[in-house]
């Protein structure tokens, strides 16, 4: 059973395997996000009512929420890539891990954006140095660091490494975004979405929210996957079936 | 449907400006998620007839 679990494990982090067995897939991940979020996006701006407090700015949920969760996701996605590379000495999670920081640091900042221009009309302020916001913006900063180590070696090998390291560290933050509206008084408002209550929240706001949600991680699956598999032909570069494999890009 | 009107949905109820702002950086982020791939595929085509030009001389 473990052996077999071992040479599965191999198989599947050889990136000329991966590269092979991963084409079809962003296809169907990306049609899916995009049938998703559309649905998602036409529903809550259109459809889903009014809410009675804070009345049409809370639309800006469902962008908020699942750019803020994939923020995170995506951080953890890096921190266990790096891991893992660390660990088994396996190239192919710091393609991945690379490839993720871009994506990440995207939704950090929509995220970060989008909670901005919500607080303006309900809190009378665009930033206040909140648990919350001050956690997410190291949570940018984090990926801005990722980013400038990966860049900053002569030797792409190390800047993996370093890049990696500083993600195994970064980890903390996690639970700090996460616990910040319970341990803290904060303006943000605490978790609309639990795993062990019902959500209290009405089912025409929150099915479109979870449907956005989804919609963004499958989103991140396809761009993940297209962009790891250009990052497999860059680093493979002088293996000849990459080479063939990049004169089969350009003529599509 | 939320609105009666084409006027009242773009109004957003006098958040309007707030919603589209923050759907229009939505818009961006997307747009900037599909379309740095395809710089990363151009990089590797370049590299790709670079070396080829340098193994014929």
């Amino acid at each position: 059973m473990w052996q077999m679990f071992v040479r599965w494990f191999h198989k599947w982090s050889s990136p000329k395997w991966f590269y092979e067995m991963s084409r079809p897939w962003s296809f169907w991940l990306g049609w899916a996000a995009v049938l998703l979020i559309a649905t998602a996006l036409v529903w809550g701006l259109a459809f889903s009512p009014v809410e009675r407090v804070q009345g049409n700015s809370y639309r800006i949920i469902f962008l908020h929420v699942p750019a803020a969760f994939l923020a995170q996701a995506i951080y953890m996605t890096i921190a266990i890539a790096g891991a893992v590379g660390l660990v088994w000495r396996i190239k192919l999670a710091f393609y991945a891990a690379k490839q993720c920081v871009p994506i990440g640091t995207s939704m950090a900042l929509l995220a970060l954006i989008t909670g901005a221009i919500w607080g303006k009309p309900t809190w009378g302020a665009w930033w206040v140095w909140d648990a919350r916001l001050t956690s997410m913006l190291i949570l940018l900063l984090l990926y801005l660091g990722l980013w400038a180590l990966q860049n900053a070696m002569e030797r792409q090998e190390s800047g993996d490494r370093a890049a990696a390291i500083l993600a195994l560290v970064g980890v903390v933050n996690i639970p700090i975004i996460k616990f910040s509206v319970n341990w803290w008084n904060t303006l943000h408002q605490p978790a609309t979405l639990k795993i062990s209550s019902a959500a209290p929240m009405h089912v025409s706001m929150l099915i479109p929210l979870l449907m956005s949600i989804l919609g963004f991680y499958l989103a991140f699956g396809a761009w993940m996957l297209i962009r790891t598999r250009l990052e497999i032909l860059d680093r493979e570069k002088k293996a000849k079936w990459a080479q063939e494999e990049i004169k089969r890009l350009e003529a599509n | 449907m939320a609105f009666s009107t084409v006027g009242e949905f773009f109004a957003m109820g006098n958040h309007g400006l707030y919603v589209w702002t923050a759907y229009a950086v939505g818009a961006a982020v997307i747009l900037f998620n599909v379309m740095s791939p395809r710089r990363l595929k151009k990089k590797l085509i370049l590299d790709q007839k670079r070396r080829e030009r340098r193994e014929q001389v």
